[in-house]
């Protein structure tokens, strides 16, 4: 696991910066005029004198030694060696006083999400990053300094939270500086999508005709109060089926995401059903294990179910979802517990900064084809892993569910 | 409850609203047989459920949150004070069932000429002999037709060549095709040509014309050649031989993407579904639509429609539907068309424009007829009665009427009005009523009466037949349902 966050950082001069976004250069012959806005990084391959005129500087720890750091720069800094993956590009907030170091965006990365509120107007029992009811609304402003500076060809950029729509005209701000600095990245938000229940917003999204822009909406049961009893909010599955209804209707991109854990499970194919018949016009399904972060593990007992004993549940709901002709995904599993009729569905969509495989994993022939693991998975995983073995290797015609 | 913390609430908090009760939403049902009814809502989603659950749901005395309970929750046919989007989902749906009627006309039958080579005993349309130019359509007529097309607000607008034989006058069909494609060049719809033929009169230059315009071609193949050639009579007796060269030739030039075939039942065909169902596989088919005969035409006047009731018309078609399965299970992907059409009302959220399965029924608003001489009519089988001398469907004249006096008439608004399936009489609370459809010309010529009494009406039993057997299959027969499953489109 990457650590997108660290606090251990050493200053080597003095500073006297605030917090500050800016984007990391590796090249110390970078334009005498861009390098003021700009944190040198210092590549394996540097020695020597630290070049002029940026704004700050970052060394590795295991690097020290070849980097002639004693001058008379203010803001050099050590960063801990964790932070070994930070590249030319990237960009990052950085608060020297309080030193802290959290990277905002990958340059070579597929997965960059920005995170832009803690807020959320659900409480889901599973939540991976519980809710916080702070002001936090620096994070917008943060993030429209940090959109200039990504990379123009970015292929991807995730916005999550929290509860981004709870940002209200901020959100549609996100998505303005999305569209105009990154006009050909693709957006894939994930919403509640509760309050697309007020047209106006669904509206207003649609209306900023961002570059191939998807949310990514979760609805966890057919039936309106295990959906409500799931996100720990009375009326959500009626707000959520009228949002993801007024996204559609204004043309917006919806892919509808179902965590599968002991209290979803079972309705499974129903669900499938239900979406079959009644929004079979959303762009992709995504039906996705449980991830062992935040208030899943301290739910565990209510959510856990070994994906193994889940199969034949999941097996009827793809099915539905196929002969439907439904763009269907099966996210986040291990392919030693799937179904071998499954396997055609599976995507490896575990974000790579926290993407694992477990020591049973170790002599798997299908270790590149396999999601893997969350990294958090391992306070809690299946019984069942066990690794692929030469002769088990699938054929080129993978075996299809039968409809 | 282990759930963390008091921060959450368990399931029971959130089912407090259920206890309030639930209401009914729209919905019909009938017996499948003795222990299980069918319900439909009014989107026509289906369940099988037993009569003392069919009981209880009606009474209130369902029990909250257990499996039936949210079963029949989920898929709207109850609703309860924890969500009210159903009525929103319900509509939406109800709405995309009903969208092709907005499309408005689509299909546009030109009959080009009556004369015809053939003189099938059960033809729907008075036959003449070669000769007589008196029964060809006429430039003048045909730019009236293409005219009256083109005021269809339909996008998708197909031009159907029928007879008589349409290619025994295929000087007036090469004028249609040319004139409406030119017109085509500033209307910009999907326009689409079919040539209805026997394929005896087929020539190469015919075929060179079909294959710049893009023009599908449809035949007539009633099953093996003895009962080919003793169902469609023709000098010389060999009308199979035809068809066979004929079919040889478009797949050859056109491709076989671009030919299809259609059959007609006879008191022959009877006892022969599984030849004739081979016939169609050797012939390369990946569907077939078994045909009730019509109660039409010279299929009246022969006597040949009583020649067999419906009763043995269903026995012929379920024989007929259980080879097809097999065939299917065999590993051949193969259809019986008028079951997909079924299935796919049963089984996915959109309609149909299969004009004998519509509400209201689809006369002239999903298909249109211009005889040869100009009368317009409200569809093929309106026609045939008109042939005759029953006049009633007969909505006027190319040459007389205007666009707005034809489809605004008492002659077509009236029949519609009266055939919408959710207001008919024995239709309304029907629970095939989302599957059905309306005939009123198939009620007036064996009733005397558009709407007619349904207990006594074949078309009720045929539709009402295949229904029950399809639920039963769906419900009961695991590897029949795999194979049913697999002819729905979406």
């Amino acid at each position: 696991m990457l650590q997108l966050h660290t606090t251990k950082i050493e200053c080597l001069t003095t500073s006297s910066e605030e917090a500050f976004i800016a984007r990391l250069s590796e090249n110390d012959q970078y334009p005498l005029p861009l390098r003021g806005k700009e944190i040198f990084l210092a590549p394996e391959t540097h020695s020597g004198k630290l070049p002029d005129g940026f704004r700050a500087y970052f060394i590795l720890r295991k690097n020290l030694d070849s980097v002639e750091a004693n001058q008379d720069f203010p803001n050099v800094f050590i960063i801990p060696n964790d932070q070994h993956y930070l590249r030319d590009g990237d960009v990052i907030r950085f608060d020297p006083k309080r030193i802290k170091l959290h990277t905002l965006y990958r340059k070579n990365s597929q997965h960059n999400s920005l995170l832009v509120t803690e807020r959320c107007n659900n409480y889901c029992l599973m939540c991976s990053q519980p809710p916080k009811d702070i002001d936090d609304s620096y994070i917008v402003q943060d993030l429209l300094v940090a959109i200039p500076l990504m990379r123009r060809e970015t292929e991807e950029i995730g916005i999550t939270g929290g509860e981004p729509t709870i940002l209200g005209d901020d959100l549609i701000r996100i998505l303005r500086a999305l569209k105009n600095y990154l006009p050909s990245t693709s957006v894939h938000i994930l919403s509640n999508g509760r309050n697309f229940a007020n047209i106006d917003l669904a509206r207003k999204v649609a209306g900023v005709k961002n570059h191939d822009l998807m949310i990514g909406i979760p609805l966890y049961a057919d039936i309106s109060n295990i959906h409500d009893y799931v996100v720990q909010a009375d009326g959500a599955f009626d707000e959520t089926i009228k949002g993801i209804m007024n996204l559609k209707r204004h043309g917006v991109k919806v892919e509808i995401r179902v965590v599968i854990h002991k209290q979803t499970y079972e309705r499974l194919p129903q669900l499938a059903e239900f979406l079959a018949r009644n929004l079979l016009f959303v762009d992709h399904v995504a039906l996705m294990g449980l991830e062992m972060m935040g208030f899943t593990k301290a739910n565990i007992d209510e959510l856990w179910v070994d994906p193994i004993d889940y199969q034949p549940e999941l097996v009827r709901a793809i099915d539905v979802l196929a002969r439907y002709n439904m763009n269907v995904s099966i996210y986040n599993h291990q392919l030693c517990l799937l179904d071998k009729r499954l396997w055609p569905f599976n995507t490896k969509s575990i974000s790579d900064w926290k993407n694992e495989y477990m020591p049973e994993c170790e002599p798997c022939t299908l270790k590149e084809q396999c999601g893997g693991f969350f990294s958090s998975a391992l306070f809690k995983y299946s019984d069942h892993i066990q690794p692929f073995s030469e002769s088990e290797m699938p054929t080129k015609n993978a075996p299809q569910p039968t409809l | 409850m282990a759930l963390a913390s008091t921060k959450f609430k368990d399931l029971d908090f959130f089912n407090q609203s259920l206890e309030s009760g639930y209401k009914l939403l729209p919905f019909n049902f009938i017996k499948l047989d003795d222990s299980r009814y069918v319900i439909t809502n009014i989107a026509g989603e289906y369940l099988v459920i037993t009569k003392e659950d069919l009981y209880a749901v009606a009474n209130k005395q369902l029990c909250p949150g257990s499996p039936v309970y949210n079963t029949l929750k989920s898929k709207h046919f109850i609703y309860d004070d924890d969500s009210s989007v159903a009525l929103e989902l319900l509509a939406l749906k109800y709405r995309t069932k009903m969208a092709p009627l907005a499309n408005f006309t689509g299909l546009h039958l030109f009959v080009t000429t009556l004369r015809c080579d053939h003189s099938c005993p059960y033809c729907q349309v008075s036959r003449q002999s070669e000769d007589k130019a008196a029964f060809d359509m006429t430039p003048e007529i045909a730019d009236k037709a293409i005219d009256f097309t083109f005021q269809s607000p339909s996008n998708e607008i197909k031009i159907e060549f029928q007879g008589g034989e349409s290619l025994l006058n295929f000087e007036m069909v090469k004028y249609v095709v040319e004139e409406a494609t030119k017109r085509n060049q500033t209307e910009n719809r999907d326009l689409q040509f079919v040539i209805a033929t026997n394929l005896s009169p087929l020539t190469d230059g015919m075929l060179d014309f079909c294959l710049k315009y893009d023009i599908l071609i449809s035949t007539s193949l009633d099953g093996p050649e003895e009962l080919h050639n003793g169902n469609r009579p023709r000098p010389g007796k060999d009308s199979y031989e035809k068809v066979m060269t004929g079919m040889q030739k478009v797949r050859e030039l056109l491709g076989p993407d671009k030919l299809g075939a259609l059959m007609t039942t006879t008191k022959d065909s009877l006892t022969q579904a599984k030849p004739i169902i081979d016939e169609y596989v050797e012939q390369g088919f990946s569907s077939i639509f078994l045909r009730p005969l019509s109660p039409y035409g010279f299929a009246i006047k022969t006597k040949s429609f009583d020649a067999y009731q419906t009763e043995e018309w269903l026995k012929f078609y379920k024989e007929g539907l259980d080879y097809i399965i097999e065939l299917n299970k065999q590993g051949l992907y193969f259809i019986e068309d008028y079951t997909a059409l079924i299935l796919n009302k049963m089984l996915t959220p959109f309609g149909t424009t299969y004009v004998d399965l519509q509400s209201p029924s689809g006369m002239a608003i999903s298909a249109i007829v211009f005889n040869y001489d100009g009368d317009i009519y409200a569809s093929d089988e309106s026609r045939m009665l008109a042939e005759m001398g029953e006049k009633r469907f007969r909505l006027g004249n190319l040459l007389q009427d205007t666009y707005e006096g034809v489809m605004l008439s008492d002659a077509l608004l009236g029949p519609l009005e009266a055939t919408i399936t959710e207001s008919m009489p024995m239709c309304n609370d029907c629970g095939f009523q989302n599957y059905c459809g309306s005939d009123p010309v198939y009620h007036y010529a064996t009733q005397g009466d558009i709407i007619g009494n349904k207990a006594f009406s074949g078309f009720c039993k045929k539709n009402m037949t295949i229904m029950r057997h399809l639920i039963k299959l769906l419900e009961d027969d695991p590897e029949a349902r795999d194979v049913l499953l697999s002819w729905v489109r979406v």
